[in-house]
């Protein structure tokens, strides 16, 4: 204690330090802290502070910011006192400086100078200060403004400034390699300097150098095993000696270099076999540094090409510290083991007892190094022990970091390693079980894919057993009270595959157990989507084999809650459920054919199968497909689109916003009546980016799980050359994918699983990320539209005309959908089954998509249906006149589903396609969302109208969206109907959330000011 | 290469904290308590090792001991000794001994300037400079003869005696 006061520490300091120490709690602690912040900050400030008072201050902001607090204030102080003169005072600042700042610190630059001054100074310890100083405050920049002075500094008389300047050169070569390039040779003279420590500073920088680039320096390993003798044989000076061990750094360093150096090189090696032989001799295997000593022989032992006398003693040593009592020496000999097994596999097995100990020890440190040799020595014969003491060890651990490692660690062995696929599902479950969601989104996919396509062999009695025991585990799993998304999307996607296939469990049985996952994870909309999609297999499974199905009333409560439900996605999925509930047995196994998970699908990229239709519509009279560029008008609606279909606003963007244009919905908060139209107009784009960085906020902490998978799945969209002009068909064939597009959203399962079970799958898998595709290719012109498709987008949207069918029509489709599902289905079926290619890129989409398909493919696939050229028809002809067309859309609301059946209209265009539907179903319009959106989204009135005819969500969204314009529309046109949406509006938990959720119809609330700007203006002068 | 060097006493909080890599101070303070709460958590005759991921990057651990109220950790990577680090840190606490007489946890908080200076001797930018407690004692002692003289008396260094009246 003597010494607290003697060193010129102040009495403030000390008391302090001491009432810090005395705080009896963290917050009486930080109460000390601040006062003491705010007296140096008042302190240094004032004129004339001695120069001692200031030392003590800048003492007091280190300890200051050692504790956490921050001390910048007071920087620049430090700065100063680097400039002094007095030792002591410049060394302190020093000191301070280089815990305060690093290298890029703006006030580095105030310190160059001095640096440079004080390199040169006369008094070594200036320079060595300097030199401490150089290795913490200079990047690649400011290197350059010293290193001449340090260079120089390589000459210096004493050895202590330079072994430092040698220390200051090998940082600088790690901070900036280029920047002392041209000093690499200096290192090897170096290495012949006439002092140890000199000589001992070069190996440090050499063995950098050498670990880059072994081969330049294999000429220096002679030297190396002549220094390393010399050393070895105590031919240092005793001042090198470290409890009788001469110079021990400077063999290890040493021996780690030649371990480098001898690496696969047969010849290198034996020149250092006698020198390792020495050094193992002597070594003191009693003391800490003999040790580490031998373990670096054994190091580089291991390495180099081996020599068996040699393997021989470092097995011994090996053994030896495996034996220790010493927990250390037991870490090292894990470590070495793991070296030495891996020439001589062997050797390993009279370890196994010492393993297994240090396996079970309460030390965390050394259960996982021997978990890591454990690792490394997997076989097959006995991946099931390890994996077991990796998933036991996994069940103690708490922090993510090592669960996510070992979680895929333990994946790799049993995916490599598994000696049946039912230890594999077992050991997947527990993994999922134990890590949860850390479990990467891939994983699930593969052992789905493992169940859906087998053991490989074609033995498909083994596969269905092997199905049978995976819905037998999951079942049994379900029973634990809390289970991680991705296990239940697993579960809920096995159950809908095979819950019923051998016949154990009755279909009500497996309904019933799915209904209760989907409401025991009321918030997880993934789990909900893989819910209801394995609900809908089922259903489809029990109708195809001919049975009645006759839903249990909870599923019903089920699907009436996603009926109501805020996100698009589920609304969706249940009502295709209900529609395949209405539809034939024949029909059904067309769509949802049994286990069929596995078969390929083709995609009919030129959708030739409508050729005929085009070409009689064309016959017809229907105008001829034109490309976007040469219609006008239409980049509104594009760019309007394209904004708003991007739900990643977390994301960079970079390509330029356009310039803005009406399209997208107001602020939220914005009152919409409060806009004056024009500002609402100028305002769009940001006001709309700024929503959705609102947004992408407000949605990070439910969904981050989410948000990545939506960009990936962005990015798969946008890989895919699926044109846009596809879309017409894509979205008239949806009609019939609809009821499988449901399968795959959440399901994207089964395209993982192996390809699809249906051809339109396919399509609409394509479709799922071609929205995005088609956002960015609406961009640019495209005039490598083949005159085919623009034949056939032209018949299948009709003309100009189309616009004034199209509000009628809108109406119209929805009241004859309903049976229309059949007949598409069948005209696009043929071209499934047949050979792979497609497959692959399924599964890949799928896996991407996996997690966020749920929530987001629903969106998307309104977005695929809702751009379709139908808008931009419509603008063709503006003559239009938009209070009709409103009047058009918004009756069905009021209205329910007596909507005005144009019979012109159902017959042309897209309707066509589902003339002499077999089915015409009972369900209403309700059932046919889907298609209705596919056809009526398309122009902002008849997106409109979508909404209202199915009710709310879209509506819903539309108010939500604030896209408040569009109600502010309604209301104007119509009282009655402006006050449904605003109804629900308010039924919304918030108004974000579902803003968020459903893309899909955002973008259709939000068409409309996009599409035909002039109808707002219309209505508002 | 060593990363930092820490000393911080049985209750968590830092003694002496240096990084020798770039690390912001919030980082540093998260390092601290991370390194502090994985330490407390050790079992006496645990090996003195442990990885540390994830606070400073694949392959790197930290090497510490336990000195009556205080860890000494060093944090390296995979180019420095496990075992060898143990003896560094031996080195370490030999010359605080020696500098202070029986040296505890009070000796360094009260000099931490000190302790700096002789953990300068002995490690210089990440590297190993030093590994003789007497040697680091000979070179700390002359810094200190010095700096008790006060100004320098070196022509070369006048130059800046325009900062003086500044500062």
């Amino acid at each position: 204690m003597s010494s607290q006061g003697g060193w010129g520490s102040s009495k403030e300091f000390l008391d302090l330090v001491k009432s810090i120490g005395e705080a009896k709690s963290k917050a009486e602690e930080e109460r000390i802290v601040a006062a003491e912040i705010e007296m140096l900050k008042r302190r240094i400030v004032e004129p004339d502070v001695p120069r001692k008072k200031m030392k003590e201050y800048i003492i007091r902001l280190v300890y200051v910011e050692m504790l956490g607090h921050d001390a910048s204030f007071g920087y620049i102080q430090a700065v100063k006192m680097t400039h002094d003169d007095n030792l002591l005072l410049k060394r302190s600042g020093y000191l301070a400086v280089t815990l305060f700042l690093n290298e890029d610190h703006d006030l580095i630059i105030l310190i160059v100078n001095t640096i440079q001054k004080d390199l040169k100074s006369d008094n070594y310890l200036v320079c060595c200060a300097a030199l401490t100083a150089v290795c913490k405050l200079l990047n690649e920049e400011t290197i350059l403004a010293v290193l001449p002075q340090v260079v120089e500094l390589l000459a210096h008389p004493k050895e202590l400034v330079r072994k430092k300047a040698v220390m200051a050169l090998h940082r600088f070569h790690q901070r900036s390699p280029s920047s002392v390039s041209h000093l690499i040779p200096k290192f090897r003279q170096i290495l012949c300097d006439k002092d140890p420590s000199v000589m001992s500073a070069a190996l440090c920088a050499l063995f950098d150098l050498v670990t880059a680039d072994a081969n330049a320096y294999r000429n220096l390993t002679t030297s190396f095993v002549s220094i390393l003798k010399q050393v070895v044989e105590h031919r240092l000076s005793k001042l090198f000696d470290y409890h009788r061990t001469p110079a021990p750094f400077i063999q290890i360093k040493i021996l780690k270099i030649l371990a480098l150096l001898g690496a696969g090189e047969k010849h290198t090696s034996e020149n250092m076999y006698s020198v390792l032989a020495e050094v193992l001799k002597r070594s003191d295997a009693a003391s800490n540094i003999g040790n580490a000593i031998l373990y670096e022989c054994i190091c580089t032992i291991t390495t180099i090409h081996a020599s068996p006398r040699l393997l021989e003693v470092a097995a011994e040593i090996t053994s030896r510290f495996l034996k220790s009592e010493n927990h250390n020496y037991k870490y090292m000999g894990i470590d070495a083991l793991g070296r030495v097994i891996k020439i001589n596999p062997d050797f390993a097995e009279q370890h196994q007892l010492a393993v297994i100990d240090c396996l079970e020890d309460p030390d965390d440190t050394l259960k996982r190094k021997t978990l890591d040799l454990l690792y490394k020595m997997t076989k097959s014969s006995n991946v099931e022990v390890i994996v077991e003491h990796m998933i036991s060890y996994m069940r103690t651990l708490n922090d993510a970091h090592n669960k996510t490692e070992l979680a895929s660690r333990v994946i790799e062995l049993a995916e490599r390693f598994a000696p049946s696929n039912q230890w594999f599902i077992q050991t997947m479950n527990q993994v999922f079980e134990l890590a949860g969601d850390l479990v990467p989104p891939k994983v699930a996919h593969d052992l789905m894919r493992l169940l859906a396509e087998g053991a490989g062999e074609d033995d498909e009695e083994a596969d269905s057993l092997l199905r049978s025991s995976a819905v037998e585990s999951y079942l049994h799993v379900l029973g634990e009270p809390k289970l991680p998304s991705v296990l239940l999307q697993v579960i809920c996607w096995v159950l809908g595959e095979y819950g019923t296939a051998d016949g154990t469990h009755s279909a009500d049985d497996i309904i019933g157990r799915l209904c209760d996952v989907a409401e025991s994870h009321p918030g997880d909309i993934t789990v909900k989507g893989y819910s209801i999609t394995a609900i809908t297999k089922i259903c489809a499974f029990e109708i195809s084999a001919g049975r009645q199905v006759d839903l249990i009333p909870e599923c019903r409560t089920f699907i009436e809650d996603l009926l109501a439900s805020h996100s698009t996605d589920l609304q969706q999925r249940a009502y295709e459920l209900q529609a395949i509930l209405a539809l034939s047995p024949e029909t059904v196994a067309n769509i949802l054919p049994m286990d069929a998970s596995c078969e390929d699908i083709e995609v009919d990229r030129n959708l030739s199968f409508l050729n005929e239709f085009v070409e009689s519509a064309a016959a017809n009279g229907a105008r001829s497909y034109m490309p976007e560029n040469e219609r006008s008008g239409m980049s509104t609606v594009v760019t309007g689109t394209h904004e708003q279909l991007e739900p990643s606003a977390h994301a960079l963007r970079f390509e330029a916003y356009e310039v803005p244009k009406p399209a997208a919905p107001p602020p939220i908060a914005a009152a919409p009546a409060a806009l004056p139209f024009p500002d609402f107009e100028e305002q769009k784009p940001e006001s709309s980016r700024s929503l959705r960085k609102q947004l992408a906020a407000d949605r990070e902490p439910d969904a981050d799980s989410l948000n990545p998978e939506i960009v990936r799945l962005r990015l798969d969209g946008v890989q895919k050359k699926w044109g846009r002009y596809s879309q017409p068909q894509s979205s008239s064939t949806s009609t019939s994918s609809l009821d499988r597009r449901g399968d795959h959203g959440s399901d994207q399962v089964t395209q993982v699983g192996g390809g699809h079970r249906e051809a339109v799958a396919a399509s609409s898998i394509e479709s799922g990320s071609v929205s995005e595709l088609r956002q960015i290719e609406r961009k640019k012109p495209q005039p490598e539209i083949s005159t085919e498709k623009q034949r056939l987008a032209a018949s299948l949207f009709g003309g100009p005309t189309a616009s004034g069918r199209f509000s009628g029509s809108g109406g119209a489709k929805v009241s004859s959908r309903p049976g229309t599902v059949v007949q598409p289905a069948e005209k696009v079926l043929p071209p499934r089954p047949s050979s792979g290619g497609s497959k692959e890129k399924a599964s890949d989409a799928g896996i991407s998509k996996q997690i966020a398909a749920p929530s987001i493919p629903a969106p998307v696939d309104l977005l695929d249906m809702s751009d379709d050229n139908v808008p931009r028809v419509m603008t063709t002809a503006p003559g239009n006149d938009p209070f009709k067309q409103l009047e058009g859309l918004l009756e069905p609301v009021t209205t329910s589903s007596a909507l005005p059946v144009p019979p012109q209209t159902a017959s042309m265009d897209l309707m066509s396609l589902y003339d002499g539907n077999p089915a015409p179903s009972a369900t209403g319009p309700v059932t046919t969302v889907p298609d209705l959106v596919s056809i009526a989204a398309p122009s902002s009135n008849s997106g409109a109208s979508q909404s209202s005819t199915n009710g709310f969500p879209s509506l819903m969204d539309l108010g939500d969206l604030s896209a408040s314009p569009f109600v502010e529309l309604t209301g104007s046109v119509q009282g009655q109907a402006s006050s449904k949406p605003m109804s629900q509006l308010k039924k919304g938990p918030s108004r974000q959330d579902s803003l968020q959720k459903d893309a899909a119809s955002r973008h259709v609330g939000v068409t409309p000011t996009g599409t035909n700007p002039a109808l707002f203006q219309d209505l508002f002068g | 290469m060593i990363l930092a060097a820490l000393v911080m006493n049985t209750q968590g909080k830092p003694r002496i904290t240096k990084f020798y890599v770039p690390l912001g101070v919030e980082k540093q303070q998260e390092a601290i308590r991370t390194i502090y709460s994985a330490l407390s958590q050790r079992p006496e005759d645990s090996c003195s090792f442990v990885e540390t991921e994830n606070i400073f990057g694949p392959d790197t651990k930290l090497v510490y001991k336990h000195f009556a109220t205080l860890y000494f950790i060093f944090v390296i990577d995979s180019s420095e000794s496990e075992l060898g680090m143990l003896d560094l840190i031996q080195v370490f606490v030999e010359t605080l001994d020696r500098c202070f007489k029986n040296v505890c946890e009070l000796d360094i908080v009260y000099n931490f300037n000190k302790v700096h200076t002789i953990l300068d001797e002995i490690v210089m930018g990440g590297q190993v400079v030093e590994t003789n407690s007497a040697e680091v004692l000979k070179a700390v002692q002359d810094i200190w003869k010095l700096e008790r003289v006060g100004d320098l008396n070196v022509p070369s260094v006048r130059g800046i005696g325009s900062y003086r009246s500044k500062s």
